[in-house]
């Protein structure tokens, strides 16, 4: 869509840009251009210069079996992370949605999550999964059961992956919220009218209905679970124990900061550099008009 | 099913909703008020000391050993929540308004060059932004701490949103009045954007106060720890963890987000929702 009216000139319009355009370029496209390049070079043996090495870190990388693991985890993690906090918050927007007595308090006490910062959620579930201070935890080692996500990965990653899921419900339902308010009476009234009872008219009136939302939502989950996540499990496991909770996002921090290999973790930010931009443009096919036209 | 018996259903699942998501932030409330050794030793209580508050100035004042005093911390996080919404507000009102309401060389390569920008979060270039940043000097520096991450495109693709489908009679009648480009904007153009810019300003202080990973990698002095940054590395602490003052830092790193969230509900709710779609 184009405006008919406009103002004339072109200098201040340019003015106008150019702050966005300058913090675009130094903070966006230069790193960008920085890590490719850099993810086709590795230190030489001395420390004395780059080594221009082509593609070598993106094959080194690809036959790595720890970073295979890595992605494979990941993987497991957005699938989780993703279905549990969209699952539960579509149930709760369900009932949300309904006209019953004080729905307005209940809004608001499933929204305010949103703002509490990953990190944090995980040091609130240390309170209760803490197998030495956790409400939970303290318990379930004294009823013999031996939890400690210190120690045992797969305890490690359900940790996390609740943590995860919990922080990010309360986003989810204020978007399935007002996908189910935008669904027109009239249509529920009809299918109503129809028979459609409970269930069926769930699965058959309203899902349909919010797909969109949905796969808006399946996009943005999953660019949180991979990305935003860092604190999260940053906080409460530091990727461990071992590498049993290790993401991407974590592999790349570990050996460029900790480990100093720049070649191998700017290759790695490249490869997610790539896979954003591909959920993005696959976004935008399906759901883009909206924004560019 | 009759109709009450729906309700009651719907009242029981909801509630156990509004539990689960209280409980875990009712626990570290409850558990700031009580006794740290007590605490270590697993007897932590759901139920709190009311008459025992003293966590906080002890933390408000002191910090836990070693770490700087929470006071200082809060003042860091929200210096820079509220430099990045207003700074990100300010370039994107800007941007938005040139791109809608001008013509002029290079106006579609400079609204894809932002657009692009769109989805790729800072934690997928760590480290050559923070190369980017030691070349400028600005590692352990306070801009260095929100500059970078108002380079975003989400609020100018807002703005555009908004800006376009502000009606072509304003502006006649605006150039009519002898408006310029400037005043037009100002008196008319961020007057009516203010859902918008509440909408926007909420969403942006709480992703600025909830920033963990940029804060670590590039301020490492701990005069610049947030408030987030400084809770993390008191539970690092394995030996001899002070819990009651982990738990009410908790609190109080808790606290202005959700206030903001809350006091302006109303305008964020429907700004995220017809924002971001």
């Amino acid at each position: 869509m184009e405006r008919r009216t406009v103002f004339g000139g072109w200098l201040l319009p340019i003015l106008l840009v150019l702050p966005q355009l300058t913090l675009t370029g130094f903070f966006f496209y230069w790193p960008a251009a920085q890590a490719v390049w850099s993810s086709m070079t590795t230190q030489d043996a001395f420390g004395a210069g780059e080594v221009f090495v082509g593609l070598d870190n993106f094959s080194e990388l690809l036959a790595d079996p720890l970073y295979v693991a890595s992605v494979g985890r990941t993987v497991v993690f957005c699938v989780t992370v993703s279905a549990l906090a969209m699952g539960l918050a579509l149930a709760l927007a369900v009932f949300a949605d309904r006209e019953i007595r004080g729905k307005g308090a209940y809004r608001t006490l499933l929204i305010w999550p949103y703002a509490i910062a990953p990190a944090l959620s995980s040091i609130l579930f240390l309170f209760i999964l803490d197998p030495r201070v956790g409400m939970l935890g303290r318990p379930l080692n004294r009823m013999g059961i031996d939890w400690d996500y210190h120690l045992n990965g797969n305890q490690a990653l359900l940790t996390v992956v609740m943590a995860s899921a919990w922080k990010q419900v309360s986003y989810n339902f204020i978007f399935f919220l007002a996908g189910l308010q935008s669904i027109p009476r009239a249509v529920i009234e009809a299918a109503r009218m129809d028979g459609a009872k409970g269930w069926r008219r769930f699965r058959t009136i309203n899902f349909p209905l919010l797909a969109p939302t949905t796969f808006f939502l399946l996009v943005v989950n999953i660019v949180y679970a991979a990305f935003d996540t860092f604190g999260t499990i940053n906080a409460l496991t530091h990727g461990g124990p071992g590498k049993d909770t290790e993401t991407l996002v974590l592999k790349v921090y570990r050996d460029g900061f900790i480990n100093q290999d720049i070649g191998s973790s700017s290759a790695q930010s490249v490869i997610l550099m790539l896979g954003v931009i591909a959920i993005t443009a696959l976004q935008f096919r399906f759901m883009g008009k909206k924004v560019t036209e | 099913m009759a109709r009450q018996d729906r309700d009651w259903f719907a009242h029981a699942m909801l509630g156990l909703g509004v539990v689960l998501f209280a409980l875990p932030v009712w626990l570290v409330l409850a558990g700031s008020t009580q006794d740290s050794d007590a605490i270590a030793r697993g007897d932590l209580s759901l139920v709190p000391d009311l008459t025992n508050f003293s966590a906080y100035p002890r933390v408000l004042a002191h910090g836990t050993m070693g770490a700087q005093p929470v006071w200082h911390m809060l003042l860091v996080s929200l210096g820079m929540a509220l430099c990045i919404a207003g700074g990100k507000i300010a370039i994107s009102i800007l941007s938005a308004y040139a791109v809608v309401f001008f013509r002029f060389p290079f106006r579609k390569i400079a609204f894809w060059s932002i657009f692009v920008t769109l989805m790729l979060p800072v934690e997928v270039r760590i480290m050559p932004t923070y190369s980017v940043m030691a070349t400028f000097g600005l590692i352990n520096t306070f801009t260095g701490l929100w500059v970078p991450l108002i380079a975003s495109a989400t609020a100018t693709l807002l703005f555009r949103q908004v800006f376009v489908a502000i009606p072509d009679e304003l502006v006649e009648a605006a150039r009519m009045d002898g408006a310029g480009p400037l005043r037009f904007l100002k008196d008319i153009v961020i007057p009516v954007s203010g859902a918008n810019i509440a909408a926007l300003f909420v969403i942006l202080f709480v992703y600025g106060w909830n920033q963990y990973l940029w804060p670590l990698l590039v301020a490492t002095d701990p005069g610049l720890d947030t408030i987030v940054i400084g809770l993390v590395k008191m539970i690092g602490v394995e030996t001899q963890t002070d819990w009651s003052a982990v738990m009410a830092t908790a609190v109080l790193a808790l606290l202005p987000p959700v206030a903001v969230v809350l006091l302006m509900q109303r305008w964020f709710v429907a700004g995220l929702a017809e924002g971001e779609k």
